[in-house]
């Protein structure tokens, strides 16, 4: 922990720079990650909100490098991981971070377990392979680990097959196989989708408590905007693939500036207030195919859309202190004046 | 069966200013589990346990909980998807726990449903006009002309464009999808619809769409709504009075006001302080419930609840409590009250 946090504190722990992803659908790419720039500082929870197809799991899916062969690709951009460079490790030198300096956790318990080995074998899978134990150890931690996520009778469940444990625990078990060699950074996407309320509430303060211990970063990609209240610190919104606003949870909440983020919180029902009709946003995301060139993304759908939303493609700049954001009712956000500077 | 009779009358008239459209009587439902050699019933899943409510016309009542406490089985049981196994279904007045065949058809008319999954409740081989257009064709006598216009004015009343009628499900938005299943439902200008979980597999800003409309339509139409959903800031905005559930019971039904002002029972409690503030400033110290819901099949002795309660007494492990009226028009059915 101590070698941890000595020295390269000023760096952050991941950063991605105009990073592109794209799809193959028939003959050519398109990209459903569009050159986007972000970091997360150590110890840090940093939200990512969206609806689905605005790329958020994507981005996770391309810093993992876990992208479906053959169809998805990294096409442009970095990223840096502890002052190093990711995007052009080979398999091989990436199977060594993965699931050790960073791990993941899905939004389906179920499916992201093995049905047919027991909890206790995928979670010595983890130890053995990033770790120079024996089976014995690995053992024994394995029954520590689903004890440090609150699982009741740990030693009976290591031996248990995955069927036999309810969402929330199955939750817990992939969570402890997240946090079994310790990552630097833990991308959480949807890890709470799938859950019951009271349960959600059980793994949100799991998590809470683990970051708090493990001193790790965490990247929560949700799209329930009370989930990034609860726990984030920082929150990025994405639509269509690019990322329209970046801030500290609390300004977010308390001054949205994109007229998209606007629109998504007034479209969730609030328990403490009542109001008849609930915010809209009409129309629907581009699809990937003809997703405009320039201009604003959301200018279709924007009830404060400009003609030149559709003309000039807004930059994602500081307006306020921290606070930045895409949108060209902000002066910063436009690209005229610094177009001679390039 | 008498004294129900007799019952069912003194409730309608008791309804003050609006009358009972929808009455549940010690309604229950049971899944057989069978197992051993000759796959006898050995044991059944409660799937819902002696459920009591009233719904009044043109009110919404919501029912929360959380997966598996029965509130979707309760749904499927009224619309007679599912045969009850004891107690007593009144719509309208007229008791249709047990008609069957051409009169169960008939009385279907007046209470439709709409689906969680907008892509697996629709027929993927029919046209949209083909799937709005059926039970039109099976209760009415309407001419081709006649039936088309009527489709296209449904249609239009969702919100969706007249060129929809010749597309097919699979060529539209979840949020569309749902709007063609809610057009279907409204085909027969139903009395009742019951919406299970109408919004859970939408995302945030087209929920916001069809719960709009579902609120409009039901000024328009005339409508009860019976409202399911896990999302209680959904069923929240949504309802009139709620009725929460737990393992197959009703933990405490109450006006939409009083029961998120002062929920009484702990598992609505508990259930209000696990929901995510949207407010980064005010994260609270919530009743986090430890375990998981038990199952069913083995549901605990006495108040279901009282394995995950916070305030558990050792009595409660004995008596299992009945709904009592608390404050005038909040029951709860725990022994602190």
């Amino acid at each position: 922990m101590a070698r941890q946090l000595s020295g390269q504190n000023e760096t952050p722990l991941l950063e991605v720079k105009d990073l592109q992803t794209g799809f193959k659908i028939g003959k050519d790419y398109y990209n459903a990650v569009e050159k986007v720039s972000f970091k997360v500082d150590r110890s840090k929870i940093v939200g990512i909100v969206g609806e689905s197809g605005c790329g958020k799991s994507v981005m996770s899916l391309s810093i993992m490098q876990l992208l479906p062969q053959g169809i998805g690709k990294v096409r442009g951009g970095e990223i840096t991981f502890d002052g190093k460079n990711i995007n052009k490790l080979s398999e091989r030198e990436m199977n060594k971070i993965r699931g050790k300096d960073i791990s993941m956790i899905f939004q389906e318990p179920m499916t992201a377990l093995n049905p047919v080995f027991t909890i206790g074998y995928q979670l010595n899978e983890v130890l053995l392979n990033h770790e120079n134990i024996n089976k014995k150890e690995a053992r024994q931690k394995s029954i520590a680990l689903l004890k440090s996520v609150g699982i009741p009778r740990p030693e009976k469940i290591v031996d248990e097959y995955p069927h036999q444990l309810s969402g929330g625990m199955r939750q817990r078990v992939m969570i402890s196989m997240a946090i079994a060699c310790q990552p630097k950074l833990l991308i959480a996407d949807e890890p709470t989708t799938a859950l019951d309320v009271t349960v959600q509430a059980q793994i949100l303060e799991l998590l809470k408590d683990i970051q708090k211990v493990n001193n790790m970063s965490i990247i929560m990609i949700t799209h329930d905007l009370g989930v990034v209240s609860e726990i984030c610190d920082e929150v990025i919104v994405m639509y269509a693939g690019k990322i329209v606003e970046r801030t500290d949870v609390v300004k977010l909440f308390e001054e949205p500036k994109h007229p998209y983020t606007q629109l998504l919180m007034g479209a969730i029902p609030k328990m403490d207030e009542r109001k008849e009709v609930l915010d809209t946003i009409e129309g629907l995301v581009p699809s990937i195919k003809d997703m405009p060139q320039v201009g604003c993304r959301f200018a279709n759908r924007c009830p404060k859309a400009m003609p030149e939303c559709i003309t000039v493609t807004p930059e994602l700049l500081e307006d306020d202190v921290d606070h930045e954001v895409a949108c060209l009712l902000y002066e910063n956000s436009k690209p005229l004046e610094r177009v001679g500077g390039r | 069966m008498n004294k129900i009779e007799t019952k069912k009358g003194s409730i309608q008239k008791k309804g003050t200013d609006k009358e009972t459209l929808l009455d549940i009587q010690n309604l229950k439902t049971y899944y057989p589990v069978k197992g051993g050699f000759l796959k006898r019933t050995i044991a059944h899943v409660k799937a819902v346990d002696d459920l009591s409510f009233q719904i009044k016309k043109g009110e919404t009542l919501g029912l929360v909980g959380e997966s598996g406490c029965g509130k979707s089985t309760t749904g499927r049981t009224i619309l007679r998807l599912l045969k009850p196994t004891d107690g007593k279904i009144l719509f309208g007045g007229k008791d249709i726990t047990n008609i069957s065949g051409s009169e169960l058809r008939r009385a279907r008319q007046d209470f439709q449903m709409v689906f969680q999954d907008p892509y697996a409740s629709l027929n993927p081989t029919q046209s949209v006009g083909d799937i709005v257009s059926e039970p039109l064709k099976n209760f009415k006598k309407m001419s081709k002309k006649e039936l088309k216009e009527e489709v296209l004015d449904l249609l239009s009343r969702v919100g969706l464009p007249p060129e929809a009628y010749h597309k097919y499900g699979h060529e539209f938005s979840g949020g569309q999808r749902q709007r063609i299943g809610i057009a279907r439902a409204l085909a027969l200008k139903p009395k009742l619809i019951i919406a299970d979980e109408p919004v859970s597999a939408l995302d945030v800003s087209v929920q916001s769409q069809v719960l709009n409309l579902l609120k409009e339509l039901q000024g328009e139409f005339d409508l009860t709504y019976l409202f399911i959903a896990h999302d209680l800031s959904v069923v929240k905005h949504m309802s009139d009075r709620i009725g929460v559930m737990y393992l197959g019971n009703l933990v405490e039904i109450a006006t939409n006001e009083s029961l998120y002002a002062e929920p009484l029972h702990p598992y609505t409690q508990a259930l209000i302080s696990a929901i995510p503030e949207t407010d980064p400033k005010k994260r609270k110290n919530r009743i986090v419930l430890q375990g998981d819901v038990p199952s069913p099949q083995n549901p605990p002795s006495g108040c279901p609840f009282h394995t995950r309660c916070p305030m558990a007494k050792e009595e409660c492990s004995k008596i299992k409590p009945a709904l009592k009226e608390v404050k005038p028009g909040h029951h709860v059915a725990c022994i602190l009250y």
